[in-house]
């Protein structure tokens, strides 16, 4: 669905990346790791097009992202579910409306009852007419979340989802996403939790990338 | 619905509100359509002007004769027969003493005897639609009383039509430069707007936004504003109008409120405000987007 082929980046004519190959096929679920700084956020961006690369080759549900227009950009994106690192939300807007802003802007219509089931799996029926900065962490993380599901997306990007909530509310998330996962979504989360990474693996088929040197490393066995 | 309240989906709640540049662009787009009244009533009353002047003026001329006192009469019996055999002429008119008396007034004063002043006989002609010709009747004027002089009117009627149609121009110019400088403050107000809502933009386009959807958002909010506050300064300004003197009063500035369907030219300034905002917040809702994937 999404696949890098010998990716570079830099930023002002230093080299984040060279020569990096990554596939994220259907069902798959992938850890991203690497030290601060390494470029795991870079890559994701990349993988939502929200970067282009410097060289090589970027397909997104079979098609090269340098030959789309804008608004094959925005369709492939509706296909990509992506909960960011800084949780962004339009402030002015009650979290429901934030959760249902994918289905505003492509022109479908919210069915309220899913919005509610989809609410309560996130644990947020409480907050729904909640502002977001009136969320706790944990609260917009699982609203991100919400907002990155709505659209039953095939691709579901994570950029340090736990970075900012405790370990129970990390476990919460990380199950959350597993659900996902079994139901056919493929996962791919950026993270430099090696907690969450050891709990994920034992209950699910993960692979975990690390970037090390500019390049993409399968991790060790210590994960 | 979840907390009791409905989900409102309209694109341009996407954009949050902005109290202050809200009142501003309304203000402003209030401010222009008053001005643009005043413009167009300017231009509309000059343009009455030069074509009444240039009707009126057109279909009368003079025929001036200075002669001794003893050929005035038969001098002004043969510019008379002239005129009568002229074509394009279709009533004569000698002018009294009495008339004459009057003409002269406001500048000599009441009580004023004529026969102490060489002042020339004057007669009048009332041309027909088709005019008469100028050039064959001063020739032959000429040739039966060589003190007449024909006074067409040409030498100073030109010079006020012209003036009143650049006034007119000049209005026409102003109403534009009006609408120009509201495509300018809209356009700085939503280059200001989109720049304040940067993140809000990225957000959309991250969720799958079309940039269609996003310039639909802001050009709406824009519009609607501008629509709101032209409305509101037509209104004042048109009242404004209304509250002048009415035709009548002889002057230029009695004649400035609208007649007939000359109203419809006012009732354009909101749509036409409308649509310079809807173009230039499109404008600059592209340039804005260019900078965002």
């Amino acid at each position: 669905m999404i696949e890098l082929t010998d990716i570079s980046y830099g930023y002002d004519g230093g080299e984040l990346f060279s020569r990096i190959s990554m596939e994220i096929g259907p069902g798959s679920f992938h850890f991203l790791t690497g030290p601060s700084g390494a470029g795991k956020t870079t890559l994701l961006r990349l993988c939502y097009m929200d970067l282009m690369p410097s060289g090589g080759r970027i397909s997104v549900f079979g098609r090269e992202v340098g030959a789309m227009s804008r608004d094959d950009i925005a369709a492939a994106r509706r296909r990509i579910g992506v909960v960011h690192q800084d949780c962004r939300f339009l402030d002015h807007l009650p979290v429901i409306e934030n959760i249902a802003l994918p289905l505003e802007v492509a022109a479908r219509r919210p069915e309220p009852e899913n919005l509610e089931a989809l609410l309560a799996w996130v644990g947020l029926s409480a907050r729904a007419q909640a502002l977001p900065p009136e969320l706790s962490g944990g609260e917009r993380q699982r609203a991100a979340l919400a907002r990155a599901v709505i659209m039953s997306p095939e691709v579901i990007i994570a950029d340090e989802p736990t970075g900012n909530i405790d370990w129970e509310m990390s476990e919460r998330l990380l199950e959350l996403l597993i659900e996902l996962n079994r139901m056919g979504r493929a996962v791919l989360i950026a993270t430099h939790d090696l907690n969450l990474i050891r709990a994920a693996k034992a209950r699910v088929s993960a692979r975990v990338l690390r970037i090390r040197d500019r390049r993409l490393q399968a991790a060790g066995a210590e994960l | 619905m979840t907390g009791g309240r409905r989900l409102k989906g309209a694109a341009d709640r996407v954009v949050p509100p902005s109290g202050f540049t809200a009142r501003l662009t309304q203000f402003t787009a209030a401010a222009m359509a008053f001005l643009a009244v005043f413009a167009l009533a300017l231009s509309l009353a000059a343009g009455r002007l030069a074509e009444r002047w240039s009707s009126e003026l057109a279909r009368t001329a003079t025929v001036r004769i200075s002669a001794p006192a003893g050929q005035m009469e038969a001098q002004t019996e043969a510019v008379v027969r002239v005129l009568e055999a002229t074509p394009g002429v279709a009533r004569v008119r000698v002018l009294s003493a009495a008339d004459e008396q009057a003409l002269l007034e406001p500048w000599l004063g009441p009580g004023l005897s004529l026969e102490s002043l060489p002042v020339p006989q004057l007669v009048e002609i009332i041309e027909s639609a088709e005019g008469f010709d100028a050039t064959g009747l001063r020739l032959r004027l000429q040739a039966e009383a060589p003190g007449a002089v024909l006074d067409d009117h040409s030498r100073w009627r030109q010079p006020l039509v012209a003036a009143a149609a650049r006034l007119r121009m000049l209005g026409l110019v102003s109403a534009l430069l009006i609408a120009a400088a509201t495509g300018a403050m809209i356009t700085l107000a939503a280059d200001s707007a989109l720049a304040a809502n940067r993140e809000v933009i990225r957000v959309l386009r991250l969720i799958g936004a079309r940039d269609s959807y996003i310039i639909r958002a802001f050009v709406h909010r824009f519009t609607l504003r501008t629509l709101g506050g032209a409305l509101l300064g037509t209104l004042l300004g048109m009242s404004a109008v209304l509250l002048l003197p009415g035709p009548g009063g002889g002057g230029f500035l009695t004649g400035l409120q609208p007649q007939g369907a000359e109203w419809f030219w006012y009732l354009l300034i909101p749509p036409v405000s409308a649509l310079v905002a809807f173009l230039a917040t499109r404008l600059a809702a592209l340039r804005a987007l260019r900078g965002i994937t």
